[in-house]
């Protein structure tokens, strides 16, 4: 137990209580801690009125939100979808699992890179497709990675390219804990496809969707790694297009030294995922979590 | 009653030459269930049927949209920057493998792959080892504030280790662990530990009480009973969390970025794509041969530990269902 602790304790909490106590200071990072360093001065709740006049770090929140409402809106129902097809038996739906599931092994720094070559503007795959079958007045002027009005919806889709299997495989996994009387039972009372999804199969997976929910949130509040490469050399993209909050942060602390500045921004975050977080456990997922493996608290 | 339309199609259907054929090739009076079961039977090959025709919507969308990226990143590796300017999307002519050949003979991707896969290793032993004792007690021992250190692990699953990135790296220049693969290790090890110490938890929980009390009864210390009973038997769960901390390891970035950077003989094989990528930028297509070279690592490990790894993630979502 001790040898777990104190490693939690030491690289965990206290750098999470030292982002809360450097959001305080204006620092530059040297010269020992803000409060001892020369270079350091106490601001107060400086930084984090500066992070919300802040039109880039306003933007983050925004892109944020644009970012979540897509995942579930579109990701996560595909996912859905996908799952229930591949929970049917027909021959080759497990090396479909296996493809459609590949994505998720593959790091967002590689995705990034293929999907950077992929999108360019001359010799990209996508648009000499788009050329051949004569769709080529689809290709944006500046190219996809150069636009500044699409190019979130642009990350978007190679995040969702990424990370969709692992959602199929999570739904797939809650499906197979239905159990087929259900379904049965109920086209055996003359229901349509339609309707056993609707009021059987949905609601069964409940527990299920709440989680990917969770995690798909989660995952979008400490986006970095495709979008950094994506967006590279100019991460964050054009006009800090596909910027997040973390892309943010490392800009102010570890390009501007901005140390105080960038530690009140990653408190943001965690505000925002811990706020998130114990709400959405508390509200929506209170009944879920009795016998789950996350289990708080005890049984 | 609908039967006997359902029933003339359904010998359309099978007697079409389709795949979903073998599934629905029952003979017919073996094992029937009765009366509405028939109905039943009936639909479900007529639903057959129709899944067989989604399987290939399935099959043309998973080739588009996974495999055809793929390829063209390893087709595209086989190409010099003239071809892969002006025909990206034929096949090579001809094939040039220069760019594979150049890479796997020069030391620095072999160098990447070897430090992802000690820091993944190593990440993995510590997690691994300090979860399992710590999962251990949280599973089988009361003790004094038991619950609230493990809400304290638990609730280590909601910080994401971008929000503690910046003073992390402050401790580790203080504590002179820049530019070392421990910088990264010990502080992936420590991330690693909530999920890994609730699956265990989970598991732990779940071997009969029994088993214990009688090794107790034959004379078996704690540890012992830690040791020889509860690891053996949690070999499954263990290769579960093992091969998702390694593959979280491996496919890290952020952290590797700011530890590693200056430490090129240490860099990673994610941070080594984006290096390379930035440095041969111009050259695309030894950029995509590059690429493609350091996924082959995870998916061969991919195809070889599937399994644990959807075990790994898949229970997450609650057993209970």
């Amino acid at each position: 137990m001790l040898p777990g602790l104190a490693m939690f304790g030491l690289l965990v909490i206290i750098p999470v209580a030292a982002a809360i106590y450097f959001s305080f200071f204006q620092w530059n990072g040297l010269g020992g801690p803000p409060g001892v360093s020369q270079t350091s001065s106490w601001v107060g709740l400086g930084n984090f009125t500066r992070a919300f006049s802040d039109s880039v770090f306003r933007g983050d929140l925004w892109r944020g939100f644009v970012l979540m409402v897509l995942s579930l809106t579109i990701q996560l129902p595909l996912s859905l979808g996908l799952a229930l097809l591949l929970h049917e038996k027909f021959p080759g739906r497990t090396i479909f699992r296996l493809l459609f599931f590949a994505p998720y092994v593959i790091s967002e720094v590689i995705t990034g890179v293929l999907f950077g070559v992929i999108l360019r503007q001359e010799g990209g795959l996508l648009n000499e497709v788009l050329r051949s079958v004569g769709l080529g007045s689809l290709i944006p002027v500046n190219g996809w990675l150069g636009t500044q009005s699409i190019l979130l919806f642009v990350a978007f889709a190679v995040i969702t390219w990424k990370y969709f299997g692992f959602h199929m495989i999570i739904y797939m996994a809650g499906r197979q804990n239905i159990p087929r009387e259900l379904t049965e039972a109920a086209m055996t009372d003359g229901a349509t496809p339609w309707q056993v999804f609707r009021h059987v199969t949905l609601p069964l997976l409940g527990p299920t969707i709440r989680v990917t929910i969770f995690l798909s949130v989660i995952g979008v509040i400490q986006l970095f790694d495709m979008i950094f490469v994506l967006t590279a050399p100019n991460f964050g993209g054009p006009g800090h297009a596909a910027e997040t909050m973390a892309i943010t942060m490392y800009r102010h602390g570890f390009q501007r030294f901005e140390v105080g500045y960038a530690s009140a921004i990653s408190v943001i975050m965690f505000l925002i995922c811990l706020v998130f977080a114990l709400g959405y456990i508390r509200f929506v997922m209170r009944r879920d979590i009795e016998g789950a493996v996350t289990t708080v608290g005890g049984r | 009653m609908s039967h006997i339309p359902s029933s003339r199609r359904t010998t359309v259907a099978a007697s079409a030459p389709v795949p979903g054929r073998v599934a629905t090739g029952r003979p017919p009076g073996t094992g029937r269930p009765p009366a509405t079961g028939e109905g039943m039977a009936l639909r479900r090959r007529r639903q057959r049927w129709r899944n067989a025709r989604l399987a290939t919507i399935a099959g043309v969308t998973a080739l588009v949209v996974i495999v055809i990226p793929i390829m063209f990143g390893v087709i595209g590796g086989f190409k010099d920057p003239g071809q892969l300017q002006n025909n990206p999307l034929g096949l090579p002519s001809p094939w040039n493998v220069d760019n594979y050949v150049g890479i796997l003979s020069e030391g620095r991707f072999w160098r990447n792959t070897f430090n992802s896969l000690f820091i993944g290793l190593a990440t993995v032993v510590l997690v691994v080892s300090a979860s399992a004792l710590a999962a251990f007690m949280f599973a089988r021992y009361a003790f004094r504030g038991r619950e609230v250190l493990f809400m304290l692990f638990a609730a280590g699953l909601m910080f994401p280790p971008a929000v503690a990135v910046l003073p992390l790296f402050v401790l580790l220049r203080e504590i002179g662990l820049l530019s070392s693969p421990w910088g990264v290790i010990l502080p992936q090890a420590a991330f690693g530990l909530p999920l890994t110490i609730i699956i265990l938890r989970t598991f732990f929980r779940g071997i009969p009480a029994e088993i214990e009390e009688s090794a107790v009864l034959d004379g078996c210390s704690t540890f012992g009973v830690f040791w020889r009973i509860m690891l053996p038997m949690a070999r499954p769960a263990l290769a579960v969390v093992a091969v998702l901390a390694l593959v979280t390891s491996w496919n890290n970035f952020l952290l590797p970025l700011l530890v590693l950077i200056s430490e090129r003989d240490w860099w990673t094989l994610p941070l080594g794509v984006q290096q390379f990528s930035s440095q041969y930028g111009q050259d695309t297509a030894r950029v995509l041969a590059y690429t493609m070279l350091a996924t082959v690592p995870a998916l061969a490990f991919f195809f070889v530990a599937e399994r644990q790894i959807v075990a790994g993630i898949a229970p997450t979502v609650g057993t209970k269902g």
